[in-house]
């Protein structure tokens, strides 16, 4: 029974990182974060995701706040921060947070408000999503685990 | 009538001041001066105007005659007698209307004097008083006869005397006296009345002066309103000789025109057929308009539109011809003017539809191909997850059997990949996106890797042989990732079709192409200092050949031989199509000559820069690190490599590499990765023992037919060369790589020192943790000016920079690092704005006057971000996403 249930766990992270690959949500740099996780690190994947929410919702907010100010004039600290948000996001494999931020960043660089305006809600859309999907990714995580009692994301480079 | 004919037609014409048809300043100033430059108003101003009639030229002999003979001059000789006998009519009726005045006047008379003479009463008493009157007088006898006729009851003379008396002869008298005193009176008047009817008879009676006036005043007005206007008239006889002409051109005299022909009058272009034309008018007796150019001495180049209609005498007889001729030279200009914008506008049109068309085309293909590539893309995606999990899954705890099909699983997959990269390699080069990167190479380190790559996976009994002649340079300066790709699509391409015997690849140094002249000229001029040398590379082999129909599709995109050989090879006919296109963005051509059963040989000319020896070199191609950490005086000159078949030995014999002194872990050092690979195929082997790894390695290629692998590194060329040889892919797993990390840190025995800088956060940790897996650690700088500050402190083997920081980006600080190679000192720093706090002693410090690696690490991997890395003095860059295997790659180049 046991056996059995974590199979089907499996296979539900199976396919949810499938399916977030297909959708293009993730890329291969995801699977960079999971080969860099080893006994010595075993919640690095974790680890990680967690700092990159924590730093995206820091910039996300300050994106925000300059963009609200309707004398707003300081494009470029705009780009620096899309600068981050670009980086940290390619670096986690979150390709479509990318994708759009790279969207938003040039909008950013014709000093297009509205552009911005829109870049910035659809790059919180995207960043929303991900982390619901992430979220839920470890919520089945945390079962697994909850069966095998193993160190936390071993289950990937060792799934038996 | 002809006159309202005439300006209606003048209405008619372009409203605008037309000039005069004969040029102003020639003419007599008399036959000017006269000329009325404006005439206005109504007809009535004629009568002012005087008429010069010098335009007119007539053979006065004959044209009363020519009046006197045609339908035309007899008509309007009937015209006037018409009109006179009009006016005449006329005159007649006024007269008889006078007379009726007169005629009631004396019936009046007539009566008074009855009525008179019945008062008086004489009739019977008294004779008639005849005498009184003079018989001869007309008027009185007829009265005195229309008295008798007449009158009934005259009056008589009323006398209240007694007849007879003296009184009563008196009072007669007297009465009488009053009668004939109004008789006079009467008969004055009437006289006088006479008199003015014979005067208003004289005035109408001069007919002749009255037409002239007529006539004078209808030629004024012809004249007034001919002589403006821009028409010659004339008429001619039967022999077309001019009778009359009016509006002549003014210097010809009368003499010159008269009595002549328009051939004898007029050279050049035109009068013939004018004179032609007027004949066949003449002939056909049928009026026509015709438009003809001259082209004469005397006016130079003028149109005429002209009309000629035949004249006719009164026995319908042709006699001759009236001609008018009108010039149009202005109209006919601004109509062919307008024909030809008409036509450029046609053809203007025609091309721009064209173009459009064309324009429509290019967008389609365009779109089509970015299509594809998008579609390509959008596949590799997903299709790297799958590989990517499949790699995973082949680090895990697997049976054998599990451990093959992932490998079959993995290969496909890279298979595809493979395929995907082309078609994307292949666009770009299509869409002109690919730029090509100059970098410094050595030719035949190249060569020899490419066949040190292709015998590493060989299967066949095949010899693999390079020559290289002594003159092509040491060192040269090409795209090498692209030649080499060329160099083992083409050597691979070989191998897949040969089954015995060699293949190889000749290198030699040959004179400026003749199709590249005209085109290099231009790339020379620009780079006058530097030498370019043009290499021609043969790939040539004793394979099946290509039968010479085959030949033009070869390059052509997913074409191969034939659908035989598809089936039989494998293989997606792409290779050759990336090839060319390759050779020909280089600025090359690629040819092949081929005899079935015999073999082909590929050949491609490139021209290259020739390196200065004195560069310091940053060449960052993989075949000079060998050199670079292993010098081998012989390898940079050495022209000949032979590569053995490796079925049976472990490595390659034969050649100079044999000679290399290899251990193990150097192999892997110095040697493309595939190697490893195909050694280290278990993270149990130890790879020391090279005659284990043999037997492993043989044991394995039996078992599954497999070739060994490739590695990620090499993929653009060596995947493509393995699945020609339509093995199975055995993937390079991290665990090999971790594992003979292990090892690596066992042997070396200092650890580098490495700094990061790097302001993301997240990119912080992910590096960390794969420089933990790499057996390396790092300090890290948050921004250039942090960086530089521990440069400053600590000598470090190697630097990573992220471009794109706050503060001081990886740009500036990498030049600011170099000036202080250069100059020993930090002042370009300090200039820059960077805060460094300088003791005596360091001044001279020892570690870093050696050039510092320094790796960029940028979010942008387009071609012209990594040239402004190595202009601002970096030494390489690593594409973001930083990868595992970039940075393994990276500090295996660098830190070795």
């Amino acid at each position: 029974m046991l056996g059995l249930g974590v199979d089907r766990l499996q296979a539900d992270i199976n396919r949810l990182l499938t399916s977030l690959f297909h959708q293009g949500v993730l890329d291969e740099q995801f699977l960079q974060l999971q080969q860099l996780q080893d006994d010595t690190s075993p919640t690095f994947v974790y680890d990680v995701i967690n700092i990159y929410f924590d730093e995206s919702e820091k910039l996300l907010r300050n994106l925000r706040l300059l963009l609200m100010d309707r004398e707003f004039s300081d494009y470029k600290k705009i780009g620096l921060h899309l600068n981050q948000l670009v980086g940290s996001s390619s670096s986690i494999g979150a390709r479509r947070v990318r994708n759009v931020c790279v969207a938003f960043r040039s909008a950013s660089e014709l000093n297009n408000r509205p552009g911005c305006l829109r870049g910035l809600e659809v790059v919180e859309h995207e960043y929303h999503y991900l982390k619901n999907m992430m979220h839920e990714l470890f919520q089945v995580l945390i079962h697994v685990i909850s069966y095998t009692h193993n160190s936390l994301y071993n289950y990937l480079i060792d799934p038996t | 009538m002809v006159c309202e004919m005439e300006t209606d037609q003048t209405e008619e014409m372009d409203i605008e001041v037309l000039s005069s048809m004969w040029p102003e300043d020639v003419g007599t100033q008399a036959d000017n001066q006269f000329n009325v430059e404006k005439p206005a108003g109504d007809s009535d101003t004629l009568k002012e105007v005087d008429i010069a009639e010098k335009r007119t030229m007539a053979d006065l002999k004959r044209l009363p005659e020519l009046m006197n003979n045609t339908d035309q001059g007899s008509s309007q000789l009937t015209n006037l007698v018409k009109q006179w006998e009009y006016m005449q009519d006329h005159a007649v009726k006024l007269l008889r209307e006078e007379l009726k005045i007169l005629t009631r006047q004396r019936e009046e008379a007539e009566a008074k004097e009855l009525k008179i003479i019945e008062e008086h009463n004489f009739e019977t008493q008294e004779p008639e008083n005849v005498p009184v009157l003079d018989d001869t007088s007309h008027l009185f006898r007829k009265f005195k006869h229309k008295k008798r006729d007449a009158l009934v009851g005259s009056k008589r003379v009323e006398i209240d005397e007694e007849f007879d008396t003296v009184a009563y002869w008196k009072q007669k008298a007297l009465s009488l006296e009053k009668m004939l005193e109004a008789s006079t009176e009467r008969e004055r008047r009437l006289i006088e009345k006479l008199n003015e009817s014979l005067k208003t008879m004289e005035s109408h009676s001069a007919p002749v002066e009255e037409l002239t006036q007529n006539l004078k005043r209808a030629e004024g007005f012809l004249h007034f309103i001919l002589q403006n206007a821009p028409i010659v008239m004339g008429h001619q006889d039967k022999d077309l000789r001019y009778l009359f002409i009016y509006n002549k051109f003014p210097t010809l005299r009368e003499q010159d025109i008269l009595g002549k022909t328009d051939v004898e009058i007029f050279h050049g272009g035109g009068v013939k057929e004018s004179e032609d034309f007027k004949r066949e008018v003449l002939e056909k007796g049928k009026a026509s308009k015709r438009e003809i150019t001259f082209e004469t001495d005397l006016f130079g180049s003028k149109t005429f539109l002209i009309y000629v209609e035949p004249v006719y005498n009164k026995a319908r007889e042709k006699i001759g011809i009236n001609y008018m001729g009108m010039e149009v030279t202005d109209q006919v200009r601004k109509r062919e003017k307008m024909a030809k914008l008409r036509e450029d506008n046609a053809v203007r049109k025609a091309m721009e539809s064209e173009l459009n068309k064309t324009i429509h085309i290019t967008e389609e293909t365009m779109r089509a191909k970015q299509m594809l590539a998008t579609m390509s893309h959008e596949i590799r995606s997903p299709l790297s997850g799958v590989v990517g999990m499949a790699e995973i899954l082949s680090t895990t705890k697997l049976d054998k059997e599990q451990r093959q099909l992932l490998n079959v699983m993995i290969s496909s997959g890279d298979l595809v990949l493979q395929l995907i990269n082309d078609i994307l390699d292949l666009s770009k080069v299509e869409s002109g996106v690919m730029r090509l990167e100059a970098t410094k190479f050595r030719p035949r380190e190249v060569v020899k890797h490419v066949l040190q790559t292709a015998a590493a996976s060989l299967k066949k009994d095949l010899t693999l042989e390079g020559n290289i002649t002594d003159e092509v340079p040491i060192e040269v300066v090409g795209d090498v990732l692209r030649i080499r790709q060329i160099l083992t699509n083409l050597i691979s391409n070989a191998i897949k079709f040969t089954h015995q015997g060699k293949v190889g690849i000749k290198l030699k140094v040959i004179s400026e192409p003749s199709f590249a002249s005209a085109g290099a000229e231009e790339q020379n001029s620009l780079t006058e200092t530097e030498t370019s040398v043009w290499i021609r590379c043969d790939v040539y082999d004793t394979g099946i050949g290509i039968p010479e129909n085959a030949l033009p599709c070869l390059f052509k995109k997913y074409m191969q031989a034939s659908a035989d050989h598809a089936r039989k090879y494998g293989g997606t006919g792409l290779g050759l199509a990336i090839c060319k296109q390759l050779v020909e963005l280089m600025g090359g051509q690629l040819t092949v000559t081929s005899q079935v059963n015999a073999g082909s040989t590929f050949t491609f000319i490139l021209p290259y820069k020739v390196a200065t020896s004195d560069d310091h070199s940053d060449d960052q191609d993989f075949s000079d690190m060998v050199d670079h950490h292993q010098p081998e005086p012989d390898d940079t000159t050495e022209g000949y490599f032979q590569f053995k078949p490796l079925l049976g030995s472990i490595y390659s014999n034969g050649g100079p590499v044999i000679g290399n002194n290899f251990l193990p872990h150097k192999v892997m050092l110095t040697s493309p990765l595939k190697l490893i690979n195909s050694f280290v195929t278990d993270s149990s082997n130890n790879t020391a023992q090279s005659e284990m790894v043999q037997v492993e390695n043989g044991g394995y290629m039996d078992e599954t037919c497999s070739g060994p692998c490739p590695s990620k590194e090499t993929e653009s060329c060596s995947s493509s060369q393995a699945s020609s040889e339509g093995g199975v892919l055995e993937m390079e797993s991290e665990l090999t790589v971790s594992s003979r990390v292990e090892e690596d840190k066992t042997e070396t025995s200092k650890q580098p020192k490495i700094l990061l800088v790097e302001d993301n956060k997240i990119n912080i940790v992910v590096a960390k943790s794969m420089m933990k897996q790499l057996g390396y650690t790092f300090d890290i700088a948050n921004n250039g000016v942090e960086a530089i500050t521990a440069i400053k402190d600590t000598s470090y083997d190697l630097v990573l920079m992220d471009v794109c920081m706050p503060v001081l980006d990886g740009l500036k600080a990498t030049r600011l690092i170099r000036s202080y190679e250069e100059s020993g000192n930090w002042d370009a720093a300090r200039e820059a704005g960077v805060d460094i706090k300088t003791s005596e002693s360091e001044q001279v410090c020892v570690h870093s006057i050696n050039r510092l690696p320094i790796i960029a690490m940028t979010a942008n991997t387009l071609a012209e971000s990594s040239e402004e890395c190595y202009a601002n003095g970096m030494d390489s860059f690593i594409s973001k996403p930083v990868t595992l295997q970039k940075l393994k790659e990276c500090l295996r180049q660098y830190l070795h």
